[in-house]
């Protein structure tokens, strides 16, 4: 139960972030992409801030020896560079800059009012899906 | 560049910051949304519960954000809907298959130095780079 609350809390921060930081409005995130038109530098400076407060904050964190209310850290230790890692990241790429979502904002942005997430998120869901399928042997 | 926007970015981004540390300090899990998400489809027993409620949290702080103070900006209107299709399935696909998105590699993976999230922050921004520029272009 305790979990759940932390992690309910966490991912009110992290909606909350995305919101105030207008990471929730794709035309925002087109415009941080368009780097040879009219470019919007902010969302380097959202990453910029994330990274910043994370970077001390792991370190802090994991000089524990366990987390808070779970048994252990799950941190992935992979160091391979394989062709499914850039291949996956280039297509998620270019469908970021198609529609201006990837999955936080999309989803966080699903009361928004507006229809274009829940297209999105729906259609995400599915790409999830045909990966696993094809994946799985 | 009319449209820059530093404080509110630097703000919000060390919320989302703030927020990768609370869950790895409380339930040791690395905030990559796609991760988080996509997990639920293949669930294992006792671990679909904190996902669900990362996801209730997502909705819920986003939402008061944007209901509760004055619009930030005009929606998007008449945006085509087999790009928001493709574009869905290629996020899903590309995530999954490269494990993890602007979260999980991003802003998680680049703070732990990780060499994979690196190269694949890297990719994604430079494929997502190239097609904005060939979309406005062409």
């Amino acid at each position: 139960m305790t979990k759940n609350l932390t992690s309910l809390f966490a991912g009110i921060l992290f909606g909350l972030g995305l919101a105030i930081s207008q990471m929730v409005n794709p035309q925002k995130v087109i415009a941080f992409l368009d780097i040879t038109g009219n470019w919007d530098p902010s969302l380097i400076l959202v990453m910029f801030a994330a990274v910043a407060v994370s970077f001390v904050g792991f370190r802090l964190v994991t000089k524990q020896s366990t987390p808070l209310v779970e048994t252990r850290f799950r941190i992935p230790d992979r160091t391979d560079i394989d062709s499914k890692l850039v291949c996956g990241a280039a297509l998620f790429g270019i469908g970021w800059g198609m529609a201006g979502y990837c999955p936080g904002p999309a989803i966080s942005a699903l009361l928004s009012g507006s229809y274009e997430p829940l297209i999105f998120v729906t259609a995400m869901f599915a790409g999830f899906g045909i990966n696993q399928r094809m994946t799985r042997t | 560049m009319e449209s820059y926007t530093p404080y509110s970015a630097l703000i919000g981004g060390a919320f989302i910051g703030l927020a990768a540390v609370v869950l790895l300090w409380c339930n040791g899990r690395i905030a990559g949304i796609s991760g988080i998400v996509s997990g639920l489809l293949q669930p294992a027993k006792g671990d679909s519960g904190w996902r669900i409620c990362f996801i209730l949290g997502l909705l819920i702080g986003a939402a008061c954000y944007l209901w509760l103070t004055p619009p930030a900006f005009e929606p998007r209107t008449g945006f085509s809907n087999i790009k928001l299709i493709v574009a869905g399935l290629l996020v899903g696909i590309g995530t999954s298959l490269g494990s993890g998105c602007t979260s999980g590699h991003g802003v998680c993976g680049v703070s732990r130095l990780s060499i994979r999230s690196i190269i694949a922050t890297v990719t994604f921004l430079g494929t997502g780079m190239l097609t904005v520029y060939f979309l406005t272009k062409f």
